[in-house]
């Protein structure tokens, strides 16, 4: 036998779980076993959204027919697992914005956790669209180790 | 015949003039469909496949070798 350093694997699952807290600060309000509100919103091109945004902002978000501010809500409805050394999720439905126009160029959606603060999840970036009286959406990738849309290696 | 969610409204397909195409690349794969009256973009849907997902530092500098 031997050791071998590593972050645990179910710790990577817990991770995605909210179950361990290392500050009291950072505590979120989880006293009821129900899962988060999670949701998708859309930026311009123009915007600057990044590993270092924190928080959903409406600075930089598209604006148009039919499009609430603050996005569409996400579908996680499998839990987080792993395979192997990797802990994953990817939403279990696609995110769609249906019968928008959305004039000015987009090229980003940030998935961010509106039960907690709004706080930031993801920031997925594609080529620049537009939408004129149609309908969005974003299709998943396969939910395994390496190609779901979150992975903690 | 199908009908058609526009900028003027529910119109007819066979009133249009239908473009749509696929951009694909190692991000995503975009296939989109466009509807034209007159010269005026009426119509335009996009359903993307995303492709790239995110990763940790670790696994980032793991495939970075």
């Amino acid at each position: 036998m031997a050791n071998t350093q590593a972050m645990t694997t179910s710790f990577k699952v817990d991770l995605l779980n909210a179950v361990h807290a290392f500050n009291a600060a950072g505590i979120p309000a989880h006293t009821a076993a129900t899962a988060d509100t999670f949701k998708a919103a859309l930026y311009l091109a123009s915007a600057t959204v990044n590993a270092s945004t924190t928080a959903y902002s409406a600075t930089g978000e598209v604006t148009g027919t039919n499009y609430s501010a603050g996005g569409v809500t996400v579908t996680f409805g499998t839990a987080p697992t792993s395979t192997g050394t990797t802990a994953f999720i990817t939403p279990s439905a696609s995110i769609v914005y249906t019968t928008v126009t959305l004039s000015t160029a987009f090229d980003a959606v940030l998935i961010y956790n509106s039960t907690q603060s709004n706080k930031a999840v993801s920031v997925h970036t594609f080529g620049s669209q537009t939408i004129t009286a149609g309908t969005l959406t974003l299709v998943m990738p396969s939910n395994t180790a390496g190609t779901a849309l979150l992975n903690i290696a | 015949m199908a009908i058609v969610t526009t900028t003027k409204g529910e119109m007819d397909d066979s009133l249009l003039e239908k473009r749509e195409g696929v951009d694909e690349n190692d991000n995503e794969r975009a296939e989109w469909i466009e509807y034209w009256l007159d010269g005026e973009l009426v119509h335009r849907s996009v359903h993307m496949t995303l492709k790239k997902f995110t990763l940790t530092g670790e696994a980032i500098a793991a495939q970075l070798g």
